[in-house]
Parts: C-alpha cells; sequence; structure tokens
C-alpha cells in the first residue's frame, strides 16, 4: 500500500513539475482581480513569445522553454507564495508585473541567486548593480518616465517652465509615490510648481481629486497610476475639460483600456513608453503563423497587438535574449538561475540585434553592467488617437535627465546597502 | 461670492451626488438584511456580474466562450449582433432573477435556522463563487458600457453646461457638476420611491415587511418564506445592475467594480442595516462629509487621499452615539 501511495505521489510530483532540463521562465501573472484587465495582455505576450521561440525554433540553444504561471491577483501576499512555490520548478528569472511584489522578493531573490527583471517597475534605485545584484529594471524605471515627462513638457513650452503648474496624480502606494523625489528636484531645477494628488486604492471615486485640479488649473497633469484608476481619472478628466493633450501618463496609464471608456473625449491623451507601439513588425507574421493560427494563443488570443501585450512580447524578448547570452558566456545550454543572472548583467540590445528578432526599431539600444542594471533611461511617449483607436510614437526615445537621477539613485541605494549591510559587488 | 465659499459648496455638491452613487450600493444590502438579517457580502460582485452580464447580452458576447472553446477546439466568441439597451437590461433582470433563485434553492435554503455568522460566511463564498463563474462567463477583460435609448442618445457624461454658465454669471465661478451625477441622483430617487410603493402597497410588498418583522408570525398567515427570499434577492440584483450601470459607466466594467461595496459600509454603519431612507440619508452625509473633509483639512494639511478611511470614521463615531445607526432598529434583548 505505501509502496503504491509512494509511486502516485512521484507520478504526481513528475507531472505537475516542468522537466528540470528545460529553460523554465515562470510567469506571475494576474489574470484576475481588479488589476486583471492589464495583467492579461502582459501574462499572454510574455507566454506568446516563449510559445513562438519553442514552435519555430526549439526554444532556446535547443532548449525547450516552459512557462509555469501563478495566480498573484496583484495581491502582494500571493505573489511571494507564487515565487516560493514556482522556485522549485528551477525558473531562471522572475517578473513580477508588481511594484508591491518586487518589493518584497528583492531580499528573496537575492538570497536564492535568482535573477528578477523589472522593467519600468520596482524599486528604481535597483538599476545600481553594485547595492542589487540581482535586481534589473532596464530599459527604463519611474524616475526616467518622470525625467521625460518633464522633458517634453519643456520641448513644448519652448523650453522654459518657470511659473508653470505641474500637478501629478498618483496612485497613493509605494509605486505611485516613486516619482515625487524626482519631480520635486526636477521642480527646484526648471522652476515648475509642484502640485502632489494621491488616490486611494483602487481609484474608482476621484471626484475630490479632480475638481482640486480644476481648481488649481495647472498647465499640465502627470499621471502613475495602474488599474480602474487609470480610466476613472481619464474619464473625470474628460468630464472637467481639462486639455488631454497636456494629461501624461507613465506606461502604466497608457494602454487601450485606460482610454477606450472615455471614448472621444480621450483623443490626444499621452502617455510614456520604453518600446514601440502596434503590431507592424515582421515578429508578428512569426507569431501569427507559429502561435495563433496553430491555436497555442495564450488566454483568449484577442490581446495580440495592444501595448500591454507588446510589453509582454517585450520582456519575454530582453529575458530570452539574456539566456542566449548566458547560454554564450557559460558555454551550456542548460544553465542555471546564476548563470541567467550573468547573462542579464552582459545584455547588450542594439539596433541590429531588435531587427534580426523582427522587432526592428521597437524599443532603445541599451547595455547592463555590472554596475549599471537599468540601462540608459531612453523613453518615448506616445499619443491616443480616438478616431482610429490607435496608440502612436510621437517622439524618438529620449534619455532621462542623468544628472538629477543619477544622484537620487546612488542616495538611495548606498542608504540601502548600509541599511543590509551590503558590501559592493562590482570590482 | 468669496472664491473660498463657491469652492466649499461646489463640494459639497459633488458630495451629494458622490453619496448617492453610494447610497445605490447600499440599497441592495439592506434590502436583503432587512428580510432575511444576511448581510450580503456578494451585492459587489453582484453589480459586477449584472453589469458584465448586461454588457455581454449588448454585444452579443457567447457566455463561457472560452471554456467552450477550450474543451470543444471551437473558435466562437460572438453571435454577430448586438442587443438594444432597453432589451439587453430586461434580460440582465431576468438572469439576476435566476441567480436568486439559485442562490436561495442551492444555498440558503439548506442554512434555515443557522447563526447569523453561518450565513454571513456562506455569502463570502458566494462572492467569490460568483466572481469566478462571472469570469469564466464573460471574460476578465475590461468592457466598456455604453447604455442608450436610441442612436446616439445614451447615458451623458461631462460636466453640466448649463450649471456652470448659470453658476458662473451669479457667482463668477461655474460650478462643475457631472451629468451621470445628476442622472443617478435621479434613477436613486426613482428606485427608492419604487421600492417604497412597492412595500407599502403591493401584496408582495407587504409580504416582504411582515417577513422581515417576524419570520415565524409571517409563516403562520400563510407567507411563503422561500417565494419572499427570492424576490428579495432579485430586488437586490436589480439594484446591483442599476449600481453596476451607474459605477460601470464612469470606469467601464471591471473586476474592481466589486470593491465599490467598500463604500457602501460606511453608509450601512451610519444609515442603520434595515432602513431604505437610511440608506440614502446615510449615503448623502459620508459623500458630503468626506468630501468636505478632503477640500477642508485632507488636501492642505494631511496630503490628500483622506477619503477612504475618514468615510469609515464618520461611521463609527455616529456608532458611538446611535449603535443600531440613525435609522436602525434598537434592539433590546432581555435576558
Amino acid at each position: 500500500m505505501n509502496y503504491k501511495l509512494g509511486t502516485l505521489a512521484v507520478a504526481g510530483l513528475m507531472a505537475a513539475s516542468p522537466v528540470m532540463a528545460d529553460l523554465v521562465f515562470p510567469s506571475l501573472s494576474y489574470r484576475t482581480g481588479p488589476y486583471a484587465a492589464g495583467g492579461i495582455p502582459f501574462a499572454d505576450g510574455y507566454a506568446d513569445y516563449f510559445t513562438l521561440l519553442n514552435e519555430r525554433d526549439g526554444g532556446i540553444g535547443g532548449e525547450p522553454l516552459q512557462v509555469p504561471e501563478c495566480e498573484t491577483a496583484y495581491n502582494t501576499e500571493k505573489g511571494v507564495e507564487c515565487y516560493e512555490s514556482l522556485k522549485g520548478s528551477g525558473g531562471l528569472v522572475y517578473q513580477p508585473l508588481s511594484t508591491g511584489i518586487t518589493y518584497q522578493l528583492i531580499p528573496k531573490v537575492t538570497v536564492d541567486n535568482i535573477p528578477m527583471l523589472t522593467s519600468g517597475l520596482g524599486r528604481t534605485s535597483a538599476k545600481n548593480g553594485n547595492v542589487f545584484s540581482h535586481i534589473f529594471n532596464f530599459p527604463a524605471n519611474y524616475w526616467d518616465g518622470a525625467s521625460v515627462a518633464i522633458k517634453h513638457i519643456l520641448e513644448e513650452e519652448g523650453g522654459d517652465l518657470s511659473g508653470k503648474k505641474v500637478s501629478l496624480i498618483y496612485h497613493n502606494s509605494a509605486y505611485g509615490k516613486e516619482p515625487i523625489r524626482t519631480l520635486q528636484e526636477l521642480s527646484k531645477k526648471h522652476g515648475f510648481e509642484l502640485t502632489e494628488v494621491p488616490v486611494d486604492h483602487p481609484g474608482q471615486e476621484q471626484k475630490s481629486q479632480w475638481l482640486q485640479i480644476r481648481r488649481d488649473k495647472p498647465d499640465y497633469v502627470i499621471m502613475y497610476g495602474w488599474g480602474v484608476m487609470n480610466q476613472v481619472a481619464v474619464q473625470e478628466a474628460v468630464n472637467i475639460r481639462f486639455p488631454m493633450d497636456k494629461f501624461i501618463g507613465i506606461w502604466w496609464s497608457g494602454s487601450e483600456n485606460d482610454v477606450l471608456s472615455a471614448g472621444a473625449g480621450a483623443n490626444g491623451y499621452k502617455a510614456l513608453t520604453f518600446h514601440n507601439v502596434g503590431s507592424d513588425y515582421p515578429l508578428y507574421d512569426d507569431l501569427q503563423q507559429y502561435v495563433f493560427d496553430a491555436g497555442m494563443a495564450a488566454g483568449a488570443g484577442d490581446q495580440a497587438g495592444t501595448v500591454v501585450y507588446n510589453r509582454g512580447l517585450y520582456a519575454a524578448m530582453l529575458v530570452a535574449e539574456a539566456a542566449k547570452t548566458a547560454q554564450e558566456i557559460h558555454g551550456t545550454a542548460q544553465i542555471t538561475p546564476a548563470q541567467m543572472r550573468d547573462g542579464m548583467e552582459a545584455l547588450a540590445i542594439t539596433e541590429e540585434k531588435m531587427a534580426a528578432l523582427g522587432l526592428p526599431g521597437f524599443g532603445p539600444e541599451f547595455a547592463v553592467s555590472c554596475e549599471n542594471h537599468g540601462g540608459n533611461g531612453f523613453v518615448a511617449v506616445t499619443q491616443w488617437d480616438a478616431s482610429t483607436k490607435e496608440w502612436s510614437l510621437i517622439t524618438d526615445f529620449m534619455q532621462s535627465d542623468q544628472d538629477v537621477i543619477q544622484p537620487l539613485i546612488d542616495e538611495d541605494s548606498n542608504s540601502y546597502a548600509s541599511e543590509n549591510n551590503i558590501d559592493p559587488q562590482c570590482e | 461670492m468669496p472664491e473660498q465659499l463657491a469652492y466649499t459648496i461646489e463640494v459639497f455638491l459633488n458630495g451629494l451626488m458622490a453619496g448617492v452613487l453610494y447610497a445605490l450600493v447600499a440599497l441592495g444590502f439592506v434590502l436583503i438584511y432587512k428580510a432575511s438579517g444576511i448581510f450580503n457580502y456578494a451585492q459587489g460582485v453582484m453589480a459586477l456580474f449584472a453589469a458584465m452580464t448586461l454588457v455581454g447580452i449588448q454585444n452579443g458576447q457567447v457566455p463561457f466562450a472560452h471554456l467552450i472553446n477550450a474543451i470543444f477546439g471551437t473558435d466562437v466568441h460572438g453571435f454577430g449582433w448586438s442587443v438594444h439597451s432597453f432589451v439587453a437590461i430586461l434580460l440582465t433582470v431576468v438572469v439576476m432573477i435566476g441567480l436568486a433563485w439559485a442562490v436561495q434553492r442551492f444555498v440558503f435554503r439548506h442554512l434555515v435556522g443557522q447563526e447569523p455568522i453561518i450565513l454571513f460566511m456562506a455569502t463570502i463564498g458566494l462572492a467569490y463563487f460568483l466572481e469566478g463563474v462571472a469570469d469564466l462567463m464573460w471574460g476578465s477583460e475590461l468592457k466598456s458600457l455604453d447604455v442608450c435609448a436610441a442612436q446616439g442618445v445614451c447615458l451623458p457624461q461631462g460636466m453640466n453646461s448649463w450649471i456652470d454658465e448659470t453658476t458662473f454669471n451669479l457667482f463668477g465661478y461655474g460650478f462643475f457638476i457631472d451629468n451621470l451625477d445628476i442622472v443617478a441622483s435621479i434613477v436613486a430617487a426613482i428606485l427608492v420611491i419604487g421600492l417604497v410603493m412597492f412595500a407599502q402597497y403591493t401584496k408582495q410588498g407587504r409580504a416582504m415587511r411582515a417577513v422581515a418583522d417576524d419570520h415565524q408570525a409571517a409563516l403562520s398567515v400563510g407567507v411563503s418564506l422561500n417565494f419572499i427570499w427570492i424576490l428579495v434577492w432579485s430586488l437586490a440584483g436589480f439594484v446591483a445592475l442599476v449600481a453596476g450601470i451607474m459605477w460601470g459607466a464612469k470606469s467601464g466594467v471591471q473586476f474592481s467594480l466589486s470593491l465599490i461595496a467598500l463604500k457602501a459600509l460606511p453608509v450601512l454603519m451610519l444609515g442603520g442595516f434595515t432602513s431604505i431612507p437610511g440608506a440614502i440619508v446615510g449615503g448623502l452625509i459620508i459623500g458630503v462629509g468626506e468630501k468636505l473633509f478632503e477640500f477642508l483639512i485632507g488636501a492642505p494639511f494631511l496630503g490628500g487621499a483622506t477619503e477612504n478611511w475618514f468615510a469609515y470614521m464618520l461611521a463609527l463615531l455616529f456608532l458611538v452615539f446611535r449603535p443600531q445607526g440613525l435609522f436602525g432598529e434598537r434592539i433590546i434583548e432581555r435576558v
């Protein structure tokens, strides 16, 4: 009896766990809960890219790929549980699409020697690889976003912001508060008046905040929102007749979901991005052939080409390229998480590489190093056209103000290092 | 008029409007609690479910399409037609009545005579179950909600220009009032009058009140508890649909819609769990209170975002002096 039970248990484990020889890219997704509308397209894009690599290329370096999903519902506790439960699968890199989960996982992944990629989210000062050895946030972070928003406003205003008013409406959470320090520094540098307007989770009711904005009459509004907060904010901006071309969202406030429900009123709304938009790329031809037509699309298969789906594709592409780099460095196809970390630290994304991957002009060029885990901070601005229901890139990728951001990164990361007794890891 | 006074009046009026929206959610709680003593944790999810069903029917979406496709390898998503808002609302009401029957038949009929905490736990289970069913049935994507009486005649959104211009001419400052909030206030008024008339002047309404007063006595005079509870859950489902439409029109229909229930709790604490007028008055007090506090104290001195906690603090303050709420029934149990 015991023998039978043991056999059953082993069989169950074998069925449930990924084969250890495969390269595993766990997906901490959220397809349910209040933030599902953003979580679904990202998870679909992430999964579809790896499906494409499996079907077209036979994986990476001949190794098949697995993408086990764990539902976090954007809940930090569940996200940590997912990480712990998937850790045994040999996951090479984690990408929690949540700043809260990121903060909880930073010490854990460091101890476990597993890299984590938090593109455009998480702890901004993790860019300092000297302190955050296992955290990467290339190609851009929240502070880059804030800086490029102001840079864009400067361009719009002929280079002078003195006497101008800028309001920041933000999700009242660790994520939403990230840009405050940067914007405060930038307001000192450029002489604009900054007003901070917090919105509590989930942001379903924002009447007070938008009445305040209506009274303050800011020249520009910058938004750091997520989930329902975005849709309500865009609608309320339309309601108070705030000019939409002076309303700029961070990339988490710049998807189709955020503007469609406001209809024609949302026309002209702007958002920052660290990757391009649309589906006019050769990669999509391959996705059509190997994934969509083959009936292997993730989820309902209806998210292709959307902004957040593209972000999921891009996130998968970046770690896939890092895995290839790791395989080259260590001369083995069956890399470990520690080797994957080395690959991420040596990653260089060039235009030639992106073109070869079927994504020409899709994102900025950047190179990662031991000291710089965050890339070069290139961000572009997109704008919503309500008549065609499409986003389009209206600027080139611009570099953030490194003179302001780098000292802030050094200050914050060094403070983290001294609190946690972390020695510099780069020679 | 001094600028600060004009701002305060504007905030006050918007607080009233927000309060009406909170009261719309609270009404559903009151209906069920009054008739059956059940605190229905699932009321917010019912609003979500109703709104998702409405949009799904309007857009001709095939329910459980993802599941059907996964099992049978098909590729069906929509029927290829769209349904007029009025018809879609009627069909959604039918679905909500069906849900009320199912809840009564499969859950609460088996829990008759159980402790209130057991019934409450059952509604927590119901909330999560219903959320999962809504996800499977209609998908988790955000959906736009357009309720239109005719082509181009839809729920209005945006600033009311007449109020803006009139107040500007009178006070030198144009007040912002959202057209959708005005419609919501009218709908809420009609809803409350309708519910009160139903309870006062119809046979079923009187039976409902009898059950609310004393189950045993109502049973002894031939009132069917089963029917009344299905009726009450159906009415709560209808109220949830109205709340789902008003809130969904603002933000699109998505899973966070279920969290509007959090806005109803302080309203219930303040207005009492058993009073329909209490839900309205409670909603208005909470709406005005939280908006004025945010404007006068929260934003200038406390960094803003005070509304969520202030609503509960205000309700707690009322509870200290009137534990049964403003309009709740005072129950004294002799032992």
